[in-house]
């Protein structure tokens, strides 16, 4: 046997403070109420720092300093603002094994991802969009587009520093000013964000950032100084926010769950469509909205193919995740993990099949082994509601319509993967799949010149490419 | 040879050039980007401490310490004969190599060399590198080989017949050469940098086993590029499968290029995570090389003592 020793990757290189105050106009201010919150590292349950939960009074702070910026910033000229963007980019880069371990810490997801997929993106989101600051009149919207305003941005946990990035980057390459709001259970790799907008002498006001939980984000979604709302969570508070924000003149852009399709033809290449399943829903830990949560394989090919899935199954190695060598990491949250739980005991009561590997699960934190459920119907929970966990719903189809229409059998719409050699019949499924992206012969693959975001209630808008400026443009 | 149940499984296969060509283009087609992609992640593990120590020390023990030139002499071969037996002359715990592998012409000078030491002799044959010959004077130099005292034979595929669809020739080759050698283990070196597709090595791959190889080889260290991880990496999903199907099992032996301590310990664990700890033995996987195995020495000695030594303190040969 070939027993990998332990590689912790160090924390020393991180600095966590004891605790934090809002980010506001350029400094750090003691929230006016005393609610303060614990954010903990799901994989140990060790606390790691304290943190302020804002209020209303925090939260039109804020927006105040975003709408004092605005002026200088938006008349700045785009070369000027694209120096800042490079110089954020740059520090991200410098910093990127700190700002990996932070994001490991706080989220449990495993140091090889935050480290060869968070931190590349985040820093190459920064870099394409400082690259659109001064071109934004070739970018279709007119000759002289003009920014919004003040934008209002809520991420979710699963990705912090990426989603971050997604949000405040195209913003503020358009000349928007920001208020971002990281979610409850991750908020450090946002503070240390803040940090960094300090280090890089971005102007003060043109980012802050505030704590907190839902109140938190309805405050700053609903105060009447933002002009802009761009939303990624669930579909559930999606639709509380378009509520709330219809009949207002907020621009809003949504991206929300999904249940996406990962489809398997008979003539795909096998042993890489295994990989890009396992990809599709056990890279962070499924806590991905466009996880290929269902895998619908051509039944010619199905026994082979979820024999060969389950032996590579049994190598991924589930635990610490600060060990280089971990595959799956922990569940973000005891609330996260007990949905996940319920969900896959509802698979279980409604009569799948339910399969994990030996799997040992350490003592403290949170966690989930990889779980696959063969015999799944459509009706079932497991193939209808997004579980944001490692489990994966198999379904089987006979021919490429069926296949389509199971795909396309669902109220989400955000991604889906097609897996076949043939050119013509991938070019057919994916001109049918009614998903705002889909992978061909990969998935879970990420760029930020490429647009991302949903159908039906997946949300709507998109961000990435040149169609992420549209967002944050008066157009 | 090939057991009854593998002959009996594809009894039929190379009846004629178009079941084999049927047969191996049914194979599961091999996506680049997404084998590239897998061989990359794996090659970012981290093996430390412990494990680093019994990788390089299974590492040793899987080299084939190979010298292939015109240059070669007996003196060479002799050389590097007492270096593969007793590789660092200042630690016996470190094992011995393998096999060492030459041409033919110098198969007895090694034989003699390595009497009674364990180590196997391992000759190239078939008119290597190119395989250019024709089949009597690829089986004849096999026979001379394995007359000579040779264990194993590496033999190459010929990649024009195989490139040109020939597949049948190639097949035939393959068995008439396994014939020669008898007793003699047969490694197939499918040159996978002239076969330029996954596809191509994944084909190539299945039709050295159904034709008896014993191992499969990537290269023969004459062409560039030589080993790759993807490479080997679609080499270990064929032989995993090929036991599936037919409870033989197949060695792979990557060779060429691979020169670094790292370089040998990515591909141990592309084979942990592959074909399986199974494979990790001598037995079933070598790596052809013969730079790597002074970085070898000089890592694991790195590992006793906390300091590298300069690479005058590790002999050449």
């Amino acid at each position: 046997m070939f027993e990998y020793a332990p590689a912790p990757e160090s924390r020393d290189i991180v600095d966590i403070r004891p605790s934090y105050g809002l980010f506001i106009g350029g400094e750090w201010v003691d929230p006016q109420g005393e609610d303060r919150h614990k954010t903990v590292n799901p994989a140990t349950e060790e606390v790691l720092a304290e943190v302020a939960w804002a209020g209303e009074a925090d939260v039109d702070r804020a927006v105040q300093a975003a709408t004092k910026a605005f002026p200088v910033w938006s008349a700045m000229p785009g070369a000027e603002r694209a120096k800042y963007l490079f110089r954020i980019a740059r520090i991200i880069q410098e910093r990127s094994r700190e700002l990996a371990v932070l994001e490991t810490l706080d989220n449990g997801k495993p140091i090889r991802e935050a480290r060869d997929v968070d931190l590349p993106l985040v820093a190459a989101h920064f870099f394409y969009y400082a690259g659109w600051a001064d071109k934004l009149a070739y970018a279709g919207f007119g000759e002289n587009p003009r920014p919004l305003g003040v934008a209002g941005q809520v991420i979710p946990w699963n990705f912090p520093l990426l989603m971050l990035a997604w949000k405040i980057a195209p913003a503020l390459a358009c000349g928007n000013t920001v208020v971002l709001k990281p979610a409850e259970t991750t908020p450090l790799t946002g503070l240390a964000f803040a940090e960094i907008c300090r280090q890089a002498e971005l102007p003060p006001g043109v980012v802050n950032i505030v704590t907190g939980a839902g109140e938190t984000g309805a405050a700053l979604v609903n105060h009447p100084g933002v002009d802009k709302v761009a939303f990624t969570g669930s579909t559930e508070v999606g639709r509380l926010i378009a509520r709330s924000l219809a009949g207002t003149s907020k621009k809003l852009t949504l991206e929300l769950g999904g249940k996406a399709a990962n489809i398997v033809f008979e003539d795909a290449p096998l042993d890489q469509a295994v990989e890009g399943i396992v990809n599709g829903i056990f890279f962070n830990q499924g806590h991905v909205c466009c996880a290929g949560s269902r895998l619908l394989v051509q039944e010619s090919v199905a026994a082979e193919l979820l024999e060969a899935l389950k032996r590579r199954l049994g190598t991924l190695r589930l635990g610490d995740p600060m060990d280089k060598n971990t595959d799956i990491g922990a569940i973000n949250s005891a609330e996260q993990l007990a949905r996940i739980r319920e969900l896959t005991e509802s698979g279980e009561a409604e009569g799948a099949e339910r399969w994990s590997p030996a799997c040992p699960i350490p003592d403290r934190g949170y966690w989930f082994p990889p779980t696959v459920f063969t015999g799944v119907a459509q009706s079932h929970r497991i193939a209808r509601e997004e579980i944001f966990g490692p489990v994966l719903s198999v379904l089987t189809f006979r021919t490429p319509a069926e296949a389509v229409e199971k795909a396309n059998n669902t109220p989400y719409g955000l991604s889906a993967g097609v897996w076949t050699e043939k050119g013509s019949l991938m070019l057919w499924t994916a001109s049918k799949l009614r998903a705002g992206v889909v992978w061909s012969n990969t998935f879970n693959r990420f760029d930020p010149t490429s647009p991302f975001g949903g159908y039906k209630e997946s949300g709507y808008g998109r961000e990435g490419g040149r169609h992420g400026l549209e967002a944050y443009l008066a157009v | 040879m090939t057991t009854p149940l593998a002959a009996a499984k594809f009894d039929g296969v190379a009846s004629s050039p178009s079941t084999l060509r049927a047969f191996l283009h049914g194979l599961p087609g091999v996506d680049r980007v997404g084998a590239d992609a897998r061989a990359a992640m794996l090659g970012t593990r981290s093996i430390k401490t412990t494990a680093k120590k019994q990788a390089i020390d299974t590492a040793i023990a899987m080299v084939d310490l190979t010298t292939l030139e015109g240059a070669d002499t007996p003196g060479k071969v002799r050389a590097m004969c007492a270096k593969a037996v007793r590789p660092d002359p200042t630690d016996a715990s470190v094992p011995p190599v393998a096999a060492v592998c030459v041409y033919p012409d110098l198969v007895a000078t090694a034989v003699e060399a390595l009497a009674g030491s364990g180590v196997k002799v391992a000759s190239v044959a078939t008119s290597f590198p190119s395989g250019r010959s024709s089949l009597e004077v690829k089986t004849a130099e096999t026979r001379l080989a394995v007359a000579a005292g040779a264990a194993e034979i590496d033999m190459v595929i010929d990649r024009g017949a195989f490139l040109a669809g020939d597949y049948l020739k190639v097949y035939e080759e393959i068995v008439a050469t396994k014939e020669a050698c008898g007793e003699a283990h047969l490694k197939v070196i499918l040159e996978t940098g002239e076969l330029a597709t996954y596809d191509n090595v994944r084909r190539a791959s299945w039709l050295a086993m159904i034709a008896g190889a014993d191992f499969i080889k990537t290269s023969t260290g004459k062409v560039s590029p030589a080993a790759t991880l993807p490479v080997t990496l679609v080499m270990l999903e064929a032989v995993r499968d090929f036991l599936a199907v037919t409870g033989r099992k197949v060695g792979v032996k990557p060779a060429g290029g691979i020169r670094t301590t790292k370089d040998a310990i990515k591909y141990l664990v592309l084979v942990n995570e592959t074909a399986g700890p199974d494979w990790l033995h001598p037995d079933w996987f070598r790596l052809g090389a013969s730079s790597l195995l002074n970085d070898l020495l000089m890592q694991r000695q790195k590992m006793a003592t906390g300091r590298y030594a300069g690479p005058d303190y590790f002999t050449l040969d």
